[in-house]
């Protein structure tokens, strides 16, 4: 039903395009002059569906988090275009960039190292606001209230420190700093990875209802294809900085075409049995 | 507040911990003030044995200890043998000219030092970056001695600026302004030598920080919501970096007393570091203890401060 959905929400324009992305590091030698040069992601083709979750899975080092950080135009890519709501915006810079951030923002993995440590709970909430000038003094503090509650925390927590809050709680604070600028792309950097079962189940419901509210449109890098089994509309596969197969879950999934794909999802189930076997184990 | 009483008492002991240590140290080194006495053959050994008697010195050492605890109860800190006269109003004289210096130093060198580093740790790896590193790695390298004597010669060389002393000949009649002038251009070999010695070490812990806090993901979150550069540099992760600064900054104020005693020497600044000197070679027993407490007394103050700081500017330290 998901992927019927889906399936018509991509007769419509694609809410990011990018085409031809390239971004390549470049490493000195220690004791020489040497340079190494390591191509992050190379020639990245994607379109991501408007108010759909698009998951982009690979393995660790694949160049998931560079395409994300390019995407949120935290880094400059070096080559190729990102178009955003029909703009193309990889060559923004100043003022022109900070119009847009609002529009995309993004969640990190590590949740505690993503708070300011010295700020509380409706400081780190109120904090995009204050830097966007939408709100100030009173107001500002209202609206962080708000967002916590939305968010599913108590208001009464505003003034505790980020850091007293458990793993969850922390992840639900920075999705309320995302989304209090009322962007349209969010993108989730491995952010249920550190997360129990539950929790993450928790959070997922909270982004659901969010999109639903806010009509976001989301881009999750997930190492978890159980997980991107359940919630993902579309998925993206990467392997060595390029998208090796891309569709929707079930074309990815169902009847994966690229080698890689299938390495990854047969990695999946060797878990499983793994597991399986570890229970019968502990049973016997 | 219990974290700073927790503090408090450690210093305390601290301070009664290092007397003792004084104490033991100065009656294990050979010699005392009147072993010279006795080479000078017009003093007779009775006369020595009557002055050391006098000042205490053939007691044993808890109750020269004590009578040393009673004279710091009493405001005198002791009881110098050369100068004839309480450690007190010696020390706090010498002390004075001392913290005109190295207050000046201290304050010249973190008002460079932070926005330097700041400044390098957002450029790192550029060519700017390189150059301050590789001048603070030769000024880490060159010894404090060999930055005074440079400066001393090219200062005899050029007389731009007084070679030595605190004041001109003839301080005395001089209106105000011309007193500040006298006193600033005479400061300014001494300053400098200190401020090259400490600022190569705060500019690269001030960098080192920096950069490990402009790497932190809380900083690429701000920048993700349109944040500008220097708000970022001097409001976020400043603050954020301060942790290691502040304990840094203590360990600048507990050098205020001592950090400068090589330097006073060879520019002639009459300070503590001549009178320690002097205390040390002719054995001058309360006066080098009165030093040592005194610089004690700084440190035990510098970390202190820093303790109290880092309370109030970091929610995780209060926490704990």
């Amino acid at each position: 039903m998901r992927t019927e959905q889906a399936a018509k929400r991509a007769a419509k324009p694609a809410l990011v395009r990018v085409s031809g992305l390239r971004k390549q590091y470049v490493q000195r030698g220690a004791f020489s002059r040497r340079k190494f040069v390591i191509d992050a992601i190379r020639n990245v083709e994607l379109e991501i569906q408007p108010r759909c979750l698009t998951a982009l899975v690979g393995e660790s080092g694949s160049g998931k988090s560079t395409l994300a950080r390019c995407l949120a135009m935290l880094e400059p890519p070096d080559k190729g275009e990102i178009w955003f709501e029909g703009e193309e915006i990889s060559r923004r810079r100043g003022k022109e960039l900070a119009s847009l951030r609002p529009r995309i923002q993004m969640v990190f993995q590590d949740s505690a190292g993503a708070l300011n440590p010295r700020f509380s709970a409706a400081e780190i909430i109120a904090e995009p606001l204050e830097i966007q000038r939408r709100a100030s003094g009173h107001a500002l503090h209202k609206r962080a209230c708000e967002l916590m509650e939305e968010v599913g925390l108590s208001p009464d927590w505003a003034n505790r420190p980020a850091l007293e809050f458990s793993g969850g709680q922390r992840q639900r604070l920075a999705i309320a700093r995302a989304v209090a600028l009322q962007p349209a792309f969010l993108i989730l950097d491995e952010s249920l990875s550190n997360l129990d079962l539950i929790t993450q189940a928790q959070i997922l419901q909270l982004l659901s209802d969010l999109q639903g509210a806010h009509a976001l449109t989301y881009l999750l890098i997930c190492h978890d294809l159980t997980l991107v089994k359940r919630v993902a509309d579309f998925v993206l596969v990467m392997h060595r900085g390029e998208i090796v197969e891309r569709g929707t879950r079930q074309e990815v999934l169902g009847s994966p075409q690229h080698v890689h794909t299938r390495h990854l999802l047969s990695s999946v189930r060797d878990l499983e049995s793994a597991f399986r076997d570890v229970q019968l184990g502990a049973g016997s | 507040m219990k974290y700073l009483e927790r503090r408090l008492v450690h210093g305390a002991l601290l301070l009664i911990s290092v007397s003792v240590f004084c104490f033991l140290f100065t009656d294990l080194a050979p010699g005392n003030f009147f072993d010279e006495m006795k080479l000078n053959p017009q003093i007779s050994s009775d006369t020595v044995a009557a002055l050391r008697s006098q000042y205490g010195l053939d007691r044993p050492l808890p109750v020269r200890y004590e009578r040393w605890v009673e004279s710091v109860m009493r405001g005198e800190w002791g009881y110098s043998f050369a100068y004839n006269s309480p450690v007190r109003g010696l020390i706090l004289l010498r002390a004075g000219n001392t913290l005109l210096l190295t207050v000046c130093a201290t304050f010249i060198a973190w008002l460079i030092a932070v926005p330097l580093g700041v400044w390098t740790a957002s450029r790192a790896g550029s060519w700017t970056d390189r150059v301050c590193m590789s001048s603070t790695s030769f000024f880490l390298a060159v010894p404090e001695m060999v930055v005074v004597f440079g400066l001393l010669y090219f200062v005899i060389r050029t007389h731009a600026l007084p070679s030595g002393g605190m004041v001109s000949r003839g301080f005395e009649q001089f209106g105000f302004t011309e007193k500040m002038i006298d006193l600033a251009k005479h400061l300014i070999v001494p300053v400098l030598t200190l401020v090259l010695a400490s600022l190569p070490v705060l500019v690269r812990h001030v960098r080192a920080s920096m950069m490990e806090v402009l790497s932190s993901p809380f900083i690429t979150a701000a920048r993700g919501h349109g944040i500008t550069r220097s708000t970022v540099l001097f409001r976020y992760a400043l603050p954020a970096g301060a942790n290691p600064l502040i304990s840094l900054f203590g360990l600048s104020l507990a050098g205020l007393l001592s950090g400068s005693l090589l330097v006073e020497v060879i520019t002639g600044w009459p300070g503590l570091g001549p009178l320690l000197l002097e205390a040390s070679v002719s054995r001058d027993l309360y006066v080098v203890i009165g030093v040592v407490m005194s610089s004690t007394v700084f440190m035990i103050t510098g970390n202190l401060l820093a303790d109290a700081l880092l309370v109030a500017v970091d929610p995780r330290v209060r926490t704990e």
